[in-house]
């Protein structure tokens, strides 16, 4: 427990250290985001039809970006083998860490998203829903994703190629998530979607350690 | 048994295998494609509705089965060459990895030929032609990612995570793209989804899978022979059959100096 | 008492076999000295020999447990210090020791920490970030959890002199005598000849490639 809370610790200390560099895909991601109406013109009902999608495609690739940062430096400055070494199994450290990454990516996210909710015109039930679907879906981002940083932990510039691996297995829980917003448009439930999405969430979260563990000493050999 | 199964383990014994059923695929591919396509391009009956431009059938459905096939016959690799070390396992994952992801650009291809008369346009955003889209793209992540590590074991197990994740999304990428494609489309394109099939179309429809899957083997089995010998190009074994000097010690150094 | 046996350990690299059969048996107060040219495996090996990495064949116990099936267990009482630091730049000598403790169950609170670092020569140094000092002074704080861990009964140490000053190396071979005459063992590789007054057995890697 010390062991595990010590892990958290030291990655809050070491993400306010940097936090100059956790700005920079919440940055990235309003950009994109605002790159949509100077594209398409701004006109609010294409926005608020098309608002959900974009701001859970601008959310995928911000936190592609910043995926990395879970295992680069601990593999870089030997933390990681020591973590390997010490008496806590690898997969708890591994859980820690992937829910204290999601921590610190995700709360600028949902803190800036009422000002793009803003932008791109959503109603209020949308908002909901694209709060709802964000906490929800972000998690499996988060420990799925880990599996493909882990695997690429010791690659020079594997950063596009962890985006291509892993964006195809995004794609089930971006268009149930996009639905459930469209749904909230037309104000109609979307307990499915969100069910659905919670599945893919529990499914991932169960399996995902033991495959990021082993992912992690085949990437660091 | 499991000593006589745990021996493919060892590259030799896997190639041997190889050579022995290197053939067999090579005939039964050539003889059903040849039945298989003349019949089902020449000789099957017209459809009553798509007239002549259904034939393209006899190469989009194979393709696009095996492009699925040869995706779970990767991930099985995986899982043998992930749990129990096998490092042929992982010689034929990566065998089939292209083999596979070029039967999908196929389908993809007459996928879309089909499409120009059928829907009037190229390309459609339908839930198969979705889904074997994203199946390309798992193909694609797959060898790319093997291809990113120098040593080729450790490609092997990172490119087998993959595979198995993949391979684990398939049904469920699935399931959303129907779903999603359910949602969005209009009635039209439904009608053309599962008309029932005529045996005289059948026939050369089943002849010609069999064709394709045999020429997937095929292809594998020498894309296979190939990468053992590249793996195990300082073995004794592979000097000792295939004539010429063994790579000495010499030789060896110069190869890892140039490589570092 | 046995603290290390390793069994026909074998390790290929890219297809290439690095070395094949290796056999240690390393009991208590013995000191093993792997030597060989750079590129003979002899990094390769320490980290088979921590459970790091997997070997191509044969079995690696330490103090009775598979390291490779038990990794956490057969730690335990294992000391690792490899080529990379251990320990994280941004944070200062205390932070990354302090951390490092509570999650080896190294029982030891903040003053020691300070005293230890202070033996090694970095008073006034201790709440500075790691990037921010030498090399020598970075490689010092990387062992200093060496002399934390005291309840380690095998030190692999992967070249430890690198970037060390006269003086400190002078420091650690009397450190690891005293280990070795309390009971520890030890596996050490350095391009350096070691000046330890004390028994060793050699084990020569060859550059086979």
């Amino acid at each position: 427990m010390v062991a595990l809370r010590s892990v958290f610790l030291k990655d809050l200390a070491l993400a306010y250290r940097q936090r100059a560099e956790l700005m920079q895909p919440l940055m990235f991601f309003v950009l994109v985001i605002t790159l949509f109406p100077l594209a398409i013109g701004p006109n609010p009902e294409t926005l608020q039809r098309i608002g959900g999608g974009i701001i859970w495609v601008a959310a995928i690739l911000s936190l592609l970006l910043g995926m990395e940062r879970m295992f680069r430096d601990d593999f870089a400055d030997g933390s990681l083998e020591q973590y390997m070494l010490s008496p806590t199994p690898l997969y708890m450290i591994v859980v820690i860490k992937v829910l204290t990454h999601w921590l610190m990516h995700i709360v600028p996210l949902f803190l800036i998203s009422p000002l793009l909710a803003l932008f791109l015109h959503l109603t209020f039930d949308m908002y909901v829903a694209l709060m709802l679907t964000l906490l929800l879906g972000t998690p499996l981002i988060s420990f799925v994703g880990a599996i493909g940083v882990a695997l690429t932990v010791g690659l020079h510039r594997g950063g596009v190629l962890l985006a291509l691996l892993l964006i195809p297995i995004f794609i089930p829980l971006l268009i149930f998530a996009t639905s459930a917003i469209e749904s909230a448009s037309m104000l109609l439930p979307y307990h499915s979607q969100l069910a659905i999405i919670a599945a893919l969430l529990l499914f991932s979260a169960a399996l995902s350690p033991m495959a990021i563990v082993y992912s992690l000493k085949v990437g660091q050999n | 048994m499991w000593k006589w199964i745990n021996s493919f383990a060892k590259p030799e014994k896997a190639y041997w295998l190889c050579d022995v059923l290197q053939n067999w695929f090579a005939a039964v591919a050539t003889t059903s494609l040849i039945i298989g396509i003349v019949w089902g391009l020449g000789y099957a009956p017209q459809d009553y509705q798509q007239g002549d431009s259904f034939r393209i059938i006899y190469i989009h459905v194979p393709s696009a089965i095996l492009a699925m096939g040869a995706y779970v016959a990767m991930a099985i690799a995986a899982l043998v060459g992930v749990v129990w070390q096998w490092r042929t396992a992982f010689m034929f994952m990566i065998a089939i990895a292209p083999v596979g992801a070029v039967m999908t650009f196929i389908s993809l291809f007459t996928g879309s030929f089909w499409g120009k008369p059928m829907w009037g346009t190229w390309w459609i955003w339908d839930a198969r032609l979705t889904s074997q889209l994203i199946l390309l793209f798992l193909y694609l992540g797959v060898i790319s990612l093997y291809s990113a590590f120098e040593d080729k074991q450790q490609a092997g197990k990172a490119a087998g995570v993959m595979a198995m994740v993949g391979v684990i999304n398939i049904p469920i990428i699935h399931f959303s793209v129907e779903w999603w494609n359910t949602l969005h489309q209009g009635a039209t394109i439904t009608k053309i989804g599962k008309p029932s099939i005529a045996p005289e179309m059948l026939w050369p429809l089943l002849i010609c899978i069999l064709g394709f899957a045999a020429f997937i083997g095929w292809v594998t089995i020498v894309r296979m022979k190939n990468e053992i010998i590249l793996r195990d190009l300082h073995r004794p074994w592979v000097a000792q059959r295939f004539g010429g000097a063994e790579i000495g010690p010499a030789d060896a150094s110069a190869n890892a100096q140039g490589k570092r | 008492m046995r603290v290390l046996l390793a069994q026909q350990v074998a390790c290929e690299k890219s297809d290439r076999q690095l070395f094949s059969n290796i056999n240690i048996e390393l009991h208590s107060s013995q000191l093993l000295y792997v030597t060989g040219e750079n590129g003979a495996g002899k990094t390769s090996l320490l980290r088979i020999l921590v459970g790091l990495s997997a070997p191509s064949a044969g079995v690696v116990e330490v103090n009775g447990h598979d390291i490779h099936k038990n990794v956490h267990d057969a730690s335990e009482h294992l000391f690792y210090l490899g080529h990379k630091q251990g320990i994280s730049q941004l944070l200062t000598p205390t932070e990354n020791l302090k951390f490092w403790c509570q999650q080896h169950g190294v029982d030891k609170n903040d003053d020691a920490i300070h005293d230890i670092l202070a033996e090694l020569g970095l008073t006034g140094l201790e709440d500075i970030a790691v990037k921010n000092l030498s090399a020598g002074q970075q490689r010092r704080v990387a062992l200093a959890k060496l002399w934390l861990k005291s309840a380690a009964t095998l030190w692999v140490l992967d070249e430890p002199f690198t970037a060390l000053d006269v003086q400190l190396i002078a420091e650690l071979e009397a450190k690891m005598t005293s280990f070795l005459k309390t009971g520890g063992a030890i596996i050490i590789t350095s391009h350096q000849t070691l000046h330890i007054d004390y028994p060793l057995s050699n084990l020569h890697l060859d550059y086979s490639w």
